[in-house]
């Protein structure tokens, strides 16, 4: 029998609020203000609007992921955040340094602040790990000794001990971005940019770099803002989250509460490919809206929440004194925090439905009515 | 024709090829080089925006790229005899040779800078790089191996082109193939100046093959 942890789920501001909890508590990394992004059309001809309007922050300290389709104006988004890419209007704070407002002198020593990771990890074919490792350093004038001091320390830490000499040529795509991720912190920068870094890469590869990702978050308290189409990634590594379509920022919060609940229907479709959160087809297919004789209903239990583990499920049972059939369900972990959603039908009578009802009231699980059938 | 004097003939002529296509070999790439680096780069959006300039560098270029050399020989004889102080000799005929090398150059390390994978520019952008130091560290290392076929080429098209200077008494292999060669009616040195000038074509291409080679870890195994 299933152990299922139960608690009042997190209170969240309402769904459509895109004002996060963060800003009101946690020091803030990077805030996007009122910021607006439009390209001039391939044919010169009016202009595309990649960002309509973003009002988000970034905690410090946090790895935040936002998510969206492509085309939804991630990575212009996180381009403003180092100046790669300029807004037409609104500005970008970074650590409460208007970025928009710099120099090309301020920009620079900003981006030496400002670590970033690639899809492609951009990679100079022509030097050695060592060596591309070192090149943010020569770029900002280290001698050769600093930049030792420095360069070892991070082959190590990313694990490439054995690969200093070798060119990229000669490694894997996790490799790869292993030296792309000591590059980026070759600085010591305050903020990690990530741009889809783990797109490139198969699952395993992709959950030994987000390990590492985790890693350097937790050990060096480097802030981590990544983008991302995968809902995977911000599932296992992100305790933020924004979720960005058509150029605005439609959803946002702590990723367990965003994603437990999702109130806009991107959030939701992005969501649907994650594996416990959607019914089979096989059962959808035969529900019907209204209970007919003999009919049973089949509703959708969400738990989350850490603490008190209660056996729910037995509970359930024998409050309806009927039986229970599970259908489907799945254990998981969103952002650390167990999260279970289990599919379940019982009798359509009244006198369990009711009962069934009281249950949910009392020990605060979330439901949803499916449908009916046999 | 005695063999002692058809080798003082050809050494002769070989070491006036040689001076000839080095000097406007390393001039026109002093020059060309830059001009490369700035068409690659100059385009709407890219990292030395300047459209327009762009496209009036483009039209020269392709303007002188398009006029025959031999053509551009006499039309400059003026400007020839402004710079080297002689318009006939060899080292006048650098001068022509010179500036068609420039465009020639230009051309092809804009292709090879073109090769660069636009992703390494936008990484040094976010590194803090000035631009300086991405077309320093990024993109000349990068089209390291691309600069040096382009080069390769470049001398090899030069030995060609140095045949035709011996219209201004520019001197060389080729003038010595055509003055004794063809107009005196001697096939031996016609032969020989032909064998030399395949040979030196040859090293010039193993040479730059080899070098292009060992600067290019884009495909490296074990």
């Amino acid at each position: 029998m299933l152990a299922i942890p139960t608690a009042t789920p997190p209170v969240r501001d309402s769904a459509t609020s895109v004002v996060p909890e963060a800003s009101l508590s946690v020091p803030t990394m990077v805030a996007f203000q009122g910021v607006t992004k439009r390209f001039a059309d391939r044919g010169g001809q009016g202009e595309f609007t990649a960002l309509a309007g973003v009002d988000y922050t970034v905690p410090k300290g946090a790895i935040t992921g936002i998510i969206g389709r492509s085309g939804a104006g991630k990575s212009t988004l996180i381009r403003l955040v180092n100046g790669l890419e300029v807004p037409s209007s609104g500005s970008v704070l970074v650590d409460g340094v208007d970025v928009t407002g710099l120099d090309e002198n301020g920009l620079r020593s900003l981006r030496r602040q400002v670590g970033m990771i690639f899809q492609h990890f951009n990679l100079l074919s022509s030097r050695t790990v060592y060596d591309n490792i070192a090149l943010p350093l020569e770029i900002a004038g280290f001698d050769r000794r600093a930049i030792k001091a420095r360069v070892q320390p991070l082959i190590d830490l990313v694990g490439l001990s054995d690969k200093s000499g070798r060119y990229p040529a000669e490694l894997s795509g996790g490799q790869k971005q292993r030296v792309g991720i000591a590059r980026a912190l070759s600085t010591e920068p305050k903020l990690l940019l990530s741009d889809e870094a783990t797109s490139a890469l198969d699952p395993e590869t992709t959950q030994s770099i987000l390990d590492l990702l985790k890693a350097i978050n937790r050990d060096l308290g480097l802030t981590v803002l990544l983008i991302t189409h995968e809902m995977e990634v911000v599932k296992t590594i992100a305790s933020h989250v924004a979720v960005i379509d058509k150029g605005l920022i439609v959803e946002s919060g702590r990723t367990f509460d965003v994603f437990t609940r999702p109130a806009h229907e991107t959030t939701r479709a992005l969501l649907s490919g994650l594996a416990g959160t959607k019914v089979p087809e096989a059962i959808t297919r035969r529900l019907k809206p209204m209970a007919g004789a003999g009919d049973r209903v089949y509703t959708r239990l969400t738990f989350f929440g850490a603490t008190a583990e209660q056996p729910l499920i037995s509970r359930l049972m024998s409050e309806l004194g009927s039986d229970v059939n599970i259908i489907t369900g799945t254990i998981d972990e969103i952002a650390g925090e167990p999260y279970g959603s289990l599919v379940v039908s019982y009798a359509a009578d009244p006198s369990v439905t009711v009962r069934a009802d009281d249950f949910y009231r009392q020990t605060g699980l979330s439901t949803e009515v499916l449908g009916y059938g046999a | 024709m005695a063999p002692d004097m058809l080798l003082a003939l050809l050494w002769k002529a070989l070491v006036q090829t040689i001076h000839m296509v080095t000097v406007a070999g390393f001039i026109g790439t002093l020059i060309g080089l830059p001009i490369g680096v700035f068409l690659a780069n100059s385009g709407k959006g890219e990292l030395f925006a300047a459209p327009m300039t762009n496209r009036i560098v483009g039209l020269v270029v392709n303007a002188t790229r398009s006029t025959p050399f031999i053509i551009l020989v006499v039309a400059i004889i003026p400007f020839t005899r402004m710079i080297a102080g002689t318009s006939i000799g060899t080292s006048a005929a650098i001068v022509p040779l010179t500036i068609a090398t420039i465009p020639f150059v230009a051309r092809l390390i804009e292709a090879a800078i073109r090769e660069v994978d636009r992703g390494l520019i936008e990484a040094a952008r976010a590194m803090g790089a000035s631009r300086w130091q991405i077309v320093t560290k990024v993109l000349i290392a990068e089209a390291r191996p691309g600069i040096t076929l382009a080069l390769t080429l470049t001398l090899v098209s030069l030995i060609g082109y140095s045949a035709m200077v011996g219209a201004v008494g520019g001197g060389g292999l080729g003038d010595l193939g055509i003055r004794y060669g063809y107009q005196r009616f001697m096939p031996e040195v016609m032969l020989a100046v032909v064998v030399v000038l395949v040979l030196l074509v040859q090293a010039v291409q193993s040479a730059g093959d080899g070098l292009a080679r060992r600067f290019d870890k884009r495909n490296r195994h074990g």
